[in-house]
């Protein structure tokens, strides 16, 4: 494991040089393993209806809706076309089917527990398939996971995002 | 009449898919590998086919959990199952709860913590180390997290080591990942009474 390609670590602030590198080192397989699965989330072969650049800005939006504006700064430089999805404010206007996935991804990052069969079946009357409703929750889901394994490892360091 | 759970209990209910799974007698040579359906094991969950939708994310996160949840060293299995019942229970993942709940009471021998969470929530009486674990997981599992430099050092305070302490960040920040699935694409459902 490479430290400084770990997106996990560089983003927290993890170095070679910290006291915590033993600590994350012990577990690099599944540093390395969590760096995979950011691949297959916002980078995938099949990317369904959610091309690279619009899951860049959807990752974008998560960390930023978790307040995290320096995993956000990390993503947002992928979204190119989409860059201003970024922002939770934006909510797609007029396109039914984008507003209706932004407005899924708002309420599966911040609002978890409100979570409703409602909130799948907009997505199916969206004219969202099946298939990308379970893509676009692993993604929303992985970035949950990254951003919070980021948090803890800037306590653990006492720095801050 | 609904047969949905709504209340967290350590009887582990059905998961039923709000999205139609994959079939597995249409299932790609890719998914069935991540399903890891061989001849003598075809018995797949509705939940793995349906995750099997995204095929590429399934064949990294399976390896993924078990080495957050059994690999050796470093924190315990139960208390990273505390870890991760402190997640679902802010996600209200129902289904989740259960299963590590019950996994909790049969790893530690002990189903009073789990009945006490339950009963009481974040006002549960806990041990000091139990506590500390609780109160990191619960506030981590909040969104926006919630967590800060005081819970690290309650963590620290109660005698977890470092490794510990990582152990329960990725453990808890897990079930952030896998309540965002299982809550969001299918429901908890008792059980068919049996015959």
């Amino acid at each position: 494991m490479n430290i400084s390609d770990m997106t996990i670590l560089s983003k927290a602030g993890v170095t070679q040089n910290s006291a915590l590198s033993g600590v994350v080192s012990s577990r690099g397989n599944i540093i390395g393993m969590a760096q995979v699965a950011e691949e297959a989330v916002l980078r995938p072969k099949d990317s369904g209806a959610f091309a690279h650049d619009l899951r860049a800005a959807i990752a974008a939006r998560v960390a930023r809706l978790a307040g995290d504006e320096r995993l956000a700064a990390y993503y947002a430089a992928d979204a190119g076309q989409y860059s201003t999805l970024a922002d939770p404010e934006e909510t797609g206007g007029q396109q039914d089917e984008l507003a209706a996935v932004l407005s899924f991804v708002d309420k599966v990052a911040n609002q978890t527990r409100e979570a409703a069969a409602e909130d799948v079946a907009g997505l199916q009357a969206a004219g969202v398939s099946d298939a990308d409703i379970v893509r676009l929750c692993e993604l929303v889901a992985f970035l949950a996971f990254q951003v919070r394994v980021i948090a803890g490892l800037r306590l653990m360091q006492r720095e801050s995002a | 009449m609904t047969r949905i759970v709504h209340k967290f209990t350590r009887k582990v209910p059905e998961w039923q898919p709000r999205v139609v799974p994959v079939k597995l007698e249409e299932a790609t040579p890719q998914q069935l590998d991540a399903l890891k359906v061989t001849p003598s094991n075809t018995k797949v969950s509705d939940y793995v086919l349906t995750l099997a939708h995204d095929v590429e994310s399934l064949s990294v996160r399976s390896p993924l959990f078990n080495a957050i949840m059994y690999d050796r060293g470093g924190m315990s299995r139960e208390e990273r199952e505390l870890g991760a019942l402190a997640a679902s229970m802010v996600n209200r993942c129902v289904y989740c709860a259960a299963v590590h709940a019950d996994r909790h009471a049969k790893l530690s021998k002990d189903e009073s913590v789990t009945d006490e969470l339950f009963a009481k929530g974040e006002k549960a009486d806990l041990d000091p180390r139990n506590r500390a674990i609780f109160d990191f997981s619960r506030k981590a599992a909040e969104a926006p997290p919630s967590a800060g430099p005081e819970d690290i050092e309650a963590l620290a305070n109660a005698g977890l080591s470092d490794e510990e302490i990582f152990d329960l960040i990725l453990s808890s920040s897990l079930f952030g990942w896998a309540n965002r699935l299982m809550h969001v694409l299918g429901d908890p459902v008792s059980r068919k009474e049996t015959a």
